[in-house]
């Protein structure tokens, strides 16, 4: 018995060497070692053998099993991976093909701008304050020291509706509200917004533009705390290295006033093209609250005092991203608008 | 203000600053400067040459062949082509080896065969402005006036090595408007003195009140008028060195007598006038307001009507002149006045602009009185111009000053505390450093005991009234650089945005990454474009400018739609097919025609979608945007603002958008259900009008989301036990709206129905042509415990044959 059971195996064993597909080494399996298999066959004759004969025989049968279960299974584990290797190869794409990107829109880059300066000045403390893109005379000019016929509003030509309504030229009158609303408390405020001026259309100027204003009223305010304050904008916007210079200018609503130059942002101050070769570049108008106006707003300049600072949207947007023409803001092109979704 | 360097060292020292370094010096000091012009555009070797023969070129006829005397031993043989040329003028002449501006170097040269040594030169070949030359000058060659040495460089007759300082001046500074207070301001910058003009009246003792008289009887308007008289003037052209003064700032020489007007009005600020004497009746000078129906022919040749509130000078009848605008015609000084009636007055400045301002009339004289002028120079300035007068056209001026005077403003003392300068600044400025700054201003002061600084502001600086007035002068002069930084004392809170916005900025965030780009259009409109779309626009009156610019741009929008569309067209013209563009803006509404009170604004958000919703691509099949995305994007904003459940669509038929394509946006409030907007397609009609292909649009009123927007996350533990879905198909009318069946199906199957979503419709031959299909799927839970099959089946078929029943729908198996 024990020599049927070694040629078993052999025979098992070459014919399994031969097999090429999962099928046929199925159907070896079952001929082999399947319930009605020739192994099977064999052992059925056990009952035959003598007690001392049984575990002997018994052992060389497992271990013709096990023998033959095994090349099966090195074989079943080839055609595995065969198989695998076969779906790999097939499913092989070009992945150089552009991806199915979800199509993102972007911010305007003006409002990019405005909420990135809001970003600043709310973490400094300050909010947002709103008011009327339409005003009256009273509020746009009069309550900012700027009476009828006074020449400093020819700094400023309006679009008026009724002699005494107009479209605002400066988001200040925002500051005149916030201030009455305010009841002689503190305020740090911020003034984003749309104004209007008289003015032709060309790569620099445009007669609808944006405005931020900052607005602070306290006791004690100082103008070195104004300088403290854009000191600190300026390089939380354009970066560590940024100074300001202050020169002395006019503004009806703010005495002692001020221009504001920041370093060129192009050329880190050496002096290029677009700072002029002067390596800074105006950005903002700033001064200490003239007293009629605190006045006007409810305040005692003699128990506080304030600064207020004034930026063009446009400007910045222009100087921070290099555009050549103020007018492209406003036209929408979906080519200009586009290469402006980086965050 | 355009300032000669070389004028402005007459009055004031500056060894140790060019043109360039005054010119940092004062912006520094907050006086403007834009530009320093050199004058000398280029010359070099141009002398002055007296033309000692000419002849006509013997082979052309233009051209002259002149014989030149430059100071040489030798004449020089120079051909000339302009008309102007004769024997005897003294003119500008270019020798070999000369250039002019545009790097334009003389050379020896032959023309038409005549051998030519050098070129004379007409004014503009100098590089001068020939619209600031005399009239006779403008063309041809320049006549030098007779005496002009014969040899001297061309540069120091016409004085055009110099620089010319031009001044962006704020409105505050008219103060520098004039040569003297520029150099007062130079003064303060550098400490060195300031050398006045001295006017030199060794005149006549005829008492000029014999023969003028002047009177006041617009007091409010006018509060000085003074006059001199000058007799026996020869009018004729004014020296060389006045006109090139005139001219390095500007102005057009004219004759002696009005330049010296114009010389003196720079170098003092004041504005002065000369009449010819003889042309004002009786000597009479009134200054009242025009009377109804007056005119005056002013000196540029315009014959303007007066209105009753205009300031006039007249000879107690007629108007002679606009006061402080504009001499008139009838006064005029011309090449035979004989006797000078000179005018120096203050006119009211807001006055003066309202008239200048009504009839378009701006002159050097009205842009000083409207910034203000020194009450103090009344009087130097009229002497000083009477004394000009009598030596450059050699008159004689009568004794005295007739004058009327009805106010005559006093400085103003100003208090300021060397603690409120250094509290107000940040600064620690001692006493002296405080006196050294006025001083150099010029500004006489007293300091109390108790640090307070009284300070008598002279009447230049009229912009001086305030103690802050007074402690901008002393920062800039300290210098704004020198001023420290320090950080704001006290508590500080925190900001924060307020609701609006941060749902705006949430809108914003959302709307990109759906793909939409942010667009930002102008506020004035057309007014067609805003009776588009009544139902958005309200059935209101756009709000119009007075004086629009064109108008395409004189009201003002009353909805955002209109410009989106034209963005959009504006793309497309530009192959930008794909269009996917919102804006958050006001629109502007009232109901009154004429406003009395500010308008509304509302705050809104607009969408736009046309041509493909995702480009097409290699792998991806291009797919035209339709009305879903559209309505999508509404209800992704509504997630958004969690208003899902207060928020619904309402089939709508409004002006100009598609009828069968438009839903209502309903919000239910507090108030009701209120329509805060649209979702449809433009009417094909309006699609082609605006050379569009199928557009979507959105238009949402904003302040109702903003009341209803609830970020509070509502949570809801998750689901323990197990649901079950039921597909249903039903065929029924097409008309029945498919959020009419959810809602009867949700309604019907009560706590225990989950959800209900339609997952297909269509419409088919097979079914009918008024039929369609909608398939809907139906999931049942309990929240505490397993559902029975039973239980789900009997509550599935109540819902089903309640919409059966209620829609006359039909359930497909």
């Amino acid at each position: 018995m024990k020599e049927r059971l070694e040629a078993l195996r052999s025979e098992a064993l070459q014919e399994l060497q031969g097999v090429t597909d999962p099928q046929q080494l199925n159907e070896l399996r079952v001929k082999y070692l399947g319930k009605k298999g020739a192994l099977t066959e064999i052992l059925r004759g056990m009952g035959a053998l003598s007690a001392e004969e049984r575990p002997v025989i018994g052992q060389v049968g497992n271990d013709v099993r096990a023998a033959i279960e095994e090349v099966i299974e090195t074989k079943q584990a080839a055609f595995v991976e065969a198989e695998t290797q076969n779906r790999l190869r097939a499913e092989t794409i070009d992945v150089t093909l552009p991806g199915k990107k979800p199509t993102a829109g972007a911010v305007h880059p003006l409002n990019k701008v405005v909420q990135e300066i809001e970003d600043v000045f709310v973490g400094l403390g300050y909010t947002v304050a709103e008011g009327p893109e339409v005003e009256t005379d009273y509020y746009n000019f009069e309550a900012l020291n700027l009476p009828k016929d006074h020449p400093a509003r020819d700094m400023q030509d309006s679009f008026y509706v009724t002699d005494d309504i107009l479209m605002r030229t400066q988001t200040s009158p925002v500051q005149v509200r916030t201030m009455k609303a305010a009841n002689g408390k503190p305020i740090k405020i911020i003034c984003p917004g749309k104004v209007y001026r008289r003015d032709d259309d060309d790569a620099t100027h445009s007669f609808q533009f944006n405005q931020i204003e900052g607005l602070v009223v306290g006791p004690n305010i100082r103008m070195s705390d104004l300088k403290g304050t854009l000191l600190q904008f300026v390089q939380l916007m354009f970066g560590k290295q940024a100074q300001i210079r202050l020169r002395p200018s006019f503004f009806p609503f703010t005495e002692p006033s001020a221009e504001v130059d920041v370093t060129c942002s192009q050329c880190g101050g050496d002096g290029c093209r677009m700072c002029k070769h002067t390596g800074w570049l105006e950005i903002l108008g700033c001064g200490m609250v003239h007293p009629r106006v605190l006045e006007m707003g409810g305040y005692d300049p003699n128990e506080v005092t304030g600064f207020a600072f004034g930026m063009g949207v446009e400007r910045i947007a222009l100087l921070k991203y290099g555009i050549d023409d103020i007018r492209h803001f406003y036209t929408n092109d979906l080519r200009f608008l586009s290469q402006f979704v980086r965050m | 203000m355009n300032v000669s360097y070389q004028w402005l060292r007459e009055y004031i020292e500056l060894n140790g600053y060019n043109g360039e370094r005054l010119a940092e010096l004062m912006t520094s000091g907050g006086i403007e400067i834009d530009i320093v012009e050199n004058r000398n555009k280029g010359v070099t070797g141009v002398v002055v040459g007296h033309v000692v023969e000419r002849e006509k070129h013997p082979d052309a006829d233009k051209l002259s062949v002149c014989k030149v005397d430059v100071g040489q031993e030798e004449l020089l043989q120079i051909v000339c082509g302009a008309k102007n040329v004769a024997a005897g003028q003294l003119v500008p002449v270019a020798t070999i080896g000369a250039k002019l501006p545009g790097d334009f170097a003389i050379k020896r040269a032959k023309l038409r065969g005549v051998e030519s040594q050098g070129m004379i030169c007409s004014a503009k070949e100098l590089g001068l402005n020939d619209k600031l030359l005399p009239k006779e000058q403008q063309e041809g060659i320049l006549v030098l006036p007779e005496g002009t040495p014969v040899g001297k460089s061309i540069l120091d007759v016409l004085a055009i090595e110099d620089e010319v300082l031009e001044l962006d001046l704020t409105p505050n500074r008219s103060d520098c408007l004039s040569m003297l207070g520029v150099a007062y301001e130079v003064a303060a910058l550098t400490g060195r003195p300031v050398n006045l003009p001295q006017a030199n009246l060794n005149g006549s003792s005829e008492p000029a009140s014999g023969h003028i008289k002047v009177a006041i009887d617009a007091k409010e308007q006018c509060t000085h008028y003074s006059a001199r008289y000058i007799k026996d003037v020869h009018i004729g052209p004014s020296p060389q060195w006045m006109q090139n003064r005139l001219m390095a700032a500007g102005i057009r020489p004219i004759n002696n007598v009005v330049d010296v007007t114009n010389y003196v009005m720079l170098e003092y600020g004041q504005p002065l006038h000369a009449f010819d004497a003889d042309k004002v009746a009786g000597g009479q000078i009134l200054v009242r307001v025009a009377q109804e129906g007056e005119e005056i022919e002013t000196l540029d040749g315009q014959v303007r009507k007066l209105e009753p509130h205009m300031l006039v000078i007249t000879d107690g009848t007629a108007p002679i002149a606009l006061a402080g605008v504009m001499g008139g015609a009838n006064s005029e000084v011309t090449d035979s006045t004989v006797n000078i009636l000179l005018e120096s007055a203050r006119f009211d400045g807001s006055s003066v602009r309202k008239t200048s301002r009504q009839l378009g009339l701006r002159s050097e004289s009205s842009a000083r009185f409207e910034k203000g002028v020194d009450p103090a120079r009344v009087i130097p300035a009229l002497d000083r111009a009477a004394a000009l007068i009598a030596e450059v056209a050699s008159g004689l001026v009568l004794e005295g000053v007739v004058e009327a005077v009805s106010a005559q403003p006093e400085p103003a003392v100003v208090k300021v505390s060397l603690s409120k300068i250094n509290g107000y600044l940040g600064t620690e400025l001692s006493k002296l450093e405080v006196e050294t700054i006025f001083t150099r201003l010029q500004f006489a002061f007293e300091l109390s005991t108790d640090g307070v600084f009284a300070v008598t502001v002279p009447t230049r600086r009229g912009d001086i009234t305030h103690d802050v007035d007074l402690i901008e002068e002393v920062a800039r002069l300290y210098g704004y650089d020198n001023i420290p930084t320090t950080p704001i004392e006290g508590a500080t809170s925190p900001g924060a945005l307020t609701k609006p916005q941060a749902i705006r900025r949430e809108l914003r965030k959302r709307l990109t990454h759906a793909g939409l780009h942010e667009v930002i259009s102008y506020s004035f409109t057309h007014p067609e474009r805003t009776k588009l779309f009544p139902a958005l626009s309200g059935d209101v009156h756009p709000v119009r400018l007075a004086l629009p610019m064109s108008e395409d741009r004189s009201v003002l929008r009353t909805s955002l739609l209109p410009q989106l569309m034209e963005t959009a067209t504006y793309n497309r013209n530009r192959k930008n097919d794909d269009v996917a563009i919102f804006e958050i803006g006001s629109v502007f509404h009232t109901d009154e025609e004429t406003l009395t009170r500010l308008p509304q604004e509302k705050h809104r958000l607009a969408v736009l979608l046309t041509g493909n919703r995702i480009g097409s691509q290699w792998n991806r099949k291009a797919e035209a945007v339709d009305f879903y995305d559209a309505k999508g994007i509404v209800e992704s904003i509504a997630e958004l603002l969690g208003v899902t459940k207060e928020l619904s669509f309402e089939r709508a038929d409004i002006e100009h958008l598609h009828p069968g394509r438009t839903a209502a946006v309903v919000l239910e409030t507090e108030r009701g259900h209120e329509t805060i907007g649209y979702v449809g397609m433009l009417h094909p009609s309006v699609q082609l009008s605006n050379d569009l292909v199928d557009t979507y649009v959105v238009e949402l009123e904003l302040a109702p989301l903003y009341d209803e927007a609830d970020f509070a996350i509502e949570y809801r533990t998750l689901p323990r036990y197990p649901a079950m879905q039921r597909d249903i198909a039903l065929v029924l009318d097409r008309e029945v709206a498919a959020g009419k069946l959810i809602a009867a199906a949700t309604a019907q199957g009560g706590e225990l129905l989950e959800s209900v979503r339609v997952f297909d419709v269509f419409t088919g031959e097979k079914l009918g042509a008024d039929k369609k299909s909608v398939a809907i799927a139906l999931v049942y839970r309990h929240a505490e415990r397993t559902l029975t099959d039973e239980e789900v089946t009997e509550l599935h078929g109540k819902v089903v044959s309640n919409l059966e029943q209620s829609f006359g729908a039909e359930l497909r198996k």
